[in-house]
């Protein structure tokens, strides 16, 4: 199962070679990642996605728990919660496919951010399955390139995750 | 406020913690401390022939005394000449700080002669790093590393200085800060208590219960703790080989070690018990073997200030995080508790005579320490070296040893009553350990007597070490067990492919080691004959002033037992000797 982990920690050099190096010297993965100072500029917020059954991700948790720099680490798959993942797609954009894309995108309540003589850059955000929904829905169009911010996310209702 | 360089600062800063002998060896990145040093003239430094000596020296300074162990060395090699003993203290849980010099700030990134990405090096091996960036945070940054290095599960913690921020004219405010808190780093003090409660009636209730310790307990000072814990409760104890004085050696309730090379009694006892108390340990592999068959009637309690080790590889029907010592006085008054308000007698003392009934009579059958479990050959047999050993220190030693089967072979011979005496490198099994290591104790215990129990391939991982011995003038005593074969790697080539010696013989090459030890300036001793070996032994402990290297030749072919059988073997499951299993 995948799990979002959302990780607070101090906003120091080397802090997310920490984690990174973690996930790599103790055999875990990471699918995606997402890391930016908050609004309190002495701490980052990082985010990272990782497969794993409630074993491996608790050793995950303790052991990210146990880096000097991290102040705090919150699975938000354990409760409700909202994640937003960004894609940009370029796709080749040509002759009826230049319709079927707009399409598609007003579909998935994205926009084009990004219009070419024969390239579009399609801008959707959500969460997982919806961006590889969409890539998947583009059919036959010509994928030219794909960037993703990688997932934050947030838990709902009151919880907040804080110093 | 006092105006300081930064390499005065270093050198204070130490002063200021109480550090009583710093490890090192200097080098262009580091001189302006090693100047600090010479002029301070506060603090004594101890120069190594390798670094890999300095965090060895400062690891067995750490482990004999419980403080933390400090090391200096420059950027570039001798930052990586260190990474193995930091490797070897971060397995291990010990308390060090290690401050290496780094290029100037300026050419970082640069390939600059000397230098090395030493935080990226050490990242995995550390329990922290600290980059200093600029020269006022240094006394912060060494109070926080000694902070760190030594609470929660203590480890190594590295310090890199870039040169430029050490410079003797660039002189700042100095003020070194008394306590420290940080907000990311809040190590458990007490253990929850409602956990503690059920964990007084599981071990109350247990018909078959054993006290399996670790080294935590001697690192968190648990030891007298436990012992009294195990005594009231009349329980028996098995220590791992990182625990072994954790609970008295020689106490009727010790079922030795227990492992791969463990007591048979303390593997029969673990794999057939009702509850385990497992305390300040890590259910390693070379304790469990196959761990999905590990003591299947088993309920597990287990204390430990790591919550990452609960639960890592074995799950745990209750786990506790906390020190060692405040859950053990937690758990002791629960226990007592417990007894007073119980209708009937707790623990069930009908059930606890019965498994002692059954350990004794396992120890009878196949116990190391009850008859002689090993052969008789023409040449001296090492267990019998290692009994000698015992005998002319009367128990009393601090006994290092580097890694290999004179490792095991002292594990298992050398019955050790006190925390702190045994000191080996469990984790990680680094050769080379022994010898600085030894030094490490020596200077820290003047009075005590060391010995270092190795063999002639890990001597010679750090046998330059002899010239230090000499400089500082300490007397520890070299004990090495010599079978001109790297001993364990031939043992398993014996027991796993068809005794073919794929470089593991050397006999050929090696040194006169008596001539290599006076050529040092320190005294050398030949054993051959089994009839030389207790007065030699003893000659060599009555000479209280020199370092003495006892070459003692032993039976080479001798294997160590008892021994897991593997893979797929349980704990029950031993080799008791070449022919005969379990």
């Amino acid at each position: 199962m995948r799990r979002i982990l959302s990780v607070l920690m101090e906003n120091e050099p080397g802090a997310l070679s920490r984690v990174v190096g973690l996930f790599s010297q103790r055999g875990y993965n990471i699918e995606s990642l997402n890391v930016a100072p908050t609004t309190d500029h002495t701490l980052s917020r990082l985010t990272l996605t990782t497969p794993g059954d409630d074993l491996k991700v608790e050793q995950i948790t303790k052991h990210l728990n146990k880096l000097v720099d991290v102040v705090k680490v919150v699975d938000l798959t354990e409760g409700a919660h909202v994640e937003r993942d960004m894609l940009l797609v370029k796709v080749r954009a040509v002759g009826a496919q230049r319709d079927e894309v707009k399409r598609t995108t007003d579909i998935f309540r994205g926009q084009i951010v990004d219009v070419g003589p024969a390239t579009y850059i399609v801008q959707l955000t959500g969460p997982i399955d919806k961006l590889d929904s969409f890539l998947a829905a583009l059919g036959e169009t010509e994928i030219l390139e794909v960037v993703r911010s990688g997932v934050a996310g947030m838990a709902r209702g009151e919880k907040i995750l804080s110093v | 406020m006092e105006q300081l360089s930064g390499g005065d600062m270093i050198v204070r800063a130490l002063e200021d913690e109480g550090v009583e002998y710093i490890f090192g060896y200097p080098g262009g990145a580091a001189l302006h401390i090693y100047d600090a040093i010479f002029k301070a003239d506060s603090v004594p430094h101890i120069l190594v022939r390798h670094e890999q000596a300095a965090t060895h020296a400062a690891d067995g300074y750490a482990r004999a005394t419980g403080k933390p162990g400090v090391v200096l060395v420059t950027s570039g090699p001798g930052a990586t000449n260190a990474i193995t003993g930091i490797a070897t203290a971060y397995m291990d849980s010990i308390p060090m700080v290690v401050i290496s010099g780094q290029v100037q700030s300026h050419l970082i990134g640069e390939d600059a002669f000397q230098e090395t990405d030493m935080v990226g090096i050490s990242r995995p091996i550390v329990k922290h790093s600290f980059m200093v960036q600029r020269t006022q945070d240094i006394p912060s940054i060494i109070k926080k590393a000694f902070f760190i290095a030594t609470t929660g599960r203590p480890g190594p913690v590295v310090v890199d200085v870039p040169k430029d921020l050490t410079h003797p004219e660039h002189k700042f405010d100095y003020d070194y800060p008394e306590t420290v808190s940080m907000r990311s780093y809040q190590p458990s003090v007490k253990g929850h208590s409602g956990q503690v409660r059920k964990a007084a009636r599981l071990l109350l209730n247990a018909k078959r219960p054993v006290i399996y310790a670790g080294g935590g307990v001697i690192q968190g000072e648990g030891s007298e703790l436990l012992t009294d814990l195990a005594r009231k409760l009349n329980y028996p104890v098995t220590n791992t080989l990182m625990g072994l004085g954790a609970y008295p050696a020689t106490d009727r309730q010790f079922l030795g070690m227990l492992g791969m090379h463990g007591f048979y009694e303390a593997n029969m006892a673990m794999h057939h018990s009702d509850v385990i108390l497992a305390v300040g340990a890590r259910f390693d592999d070379r304790v469990t073997n196959t761990v999905s068959k590990f003591c299947p009637g088993a309920k597990i309690i287990h204390i430990d200030v790591d919550p990452a080790s609960i639960a890592k590889i074995v799950p745990v029907d209750l786990p506790i995080v906390g020190p060692v010592t405040t859950v053990l006085k937690d758990l002791d008054a629960q226990i007592d508790q417990h007894i007073a308000a119980s209708d009937r007698v707790i623990p069930d003392v009908e059930a606890i005579a019965e498994w002692w009934a059954q350990i004794d009579s396992w120890r009878a059958a196949h116990g190391l320490w009850h008859g002689r479990r090993y052969g008789e050959s023409d040449f001296i047999m090492p267990q019998d070296a290692i009994r000698a050993l015992y005998e002319a220190t009367r128990g009393e030693a601090y006994v290092t040893s580097d890694v290999g089967q004179h490792q095991m072979f002292a594990a298992q011979y050398y019955k050790f009553d006190y925390p702190r005496r045994w000191i080996n490198s469990g984790g990680l099994g680094t050769m080379g350990f022994g010898l600085p290591a030894a030094m490490g104790i020596k200077l820290a215990l003047p009075d005590a007597e060391v010995a270092c129990v190795t063999g002639e391939g890990s001597i010679q991982m750090n046998i330059q070490e002899l010239s230090t011995c000499a400089q500082y003038d300490v007397p520890v005593k070299i004990v090495n067990l010599r079978n001109n074969y790297l001993g364990m790697v031939k043992q398993w080539q014996d027991m796993q492919y068809d005794s073919r010696y794929s470089e593991s013989h050397y006999a050929s090459s090696l040194p006169d080691f008596v001539k290599l030890a006076e050529a040092y300036g320190h005294v050398g001793i030949q054993v051959k004959d089994k009839a030389d070996l207790e007065p030699a032994m003893r000659e060599a402990f009555a000479m209280k002033d020199r370092l003495v290297f006892l070459d003692i030749f032993v039976e080479p072919h001798e294997h160590v037992y008892p021994m897991h059988v593997a893979p797929s073997g349980a704990m029950k499951d031993m080799w008791l000797s070449k022919t005969e299993r379990t």
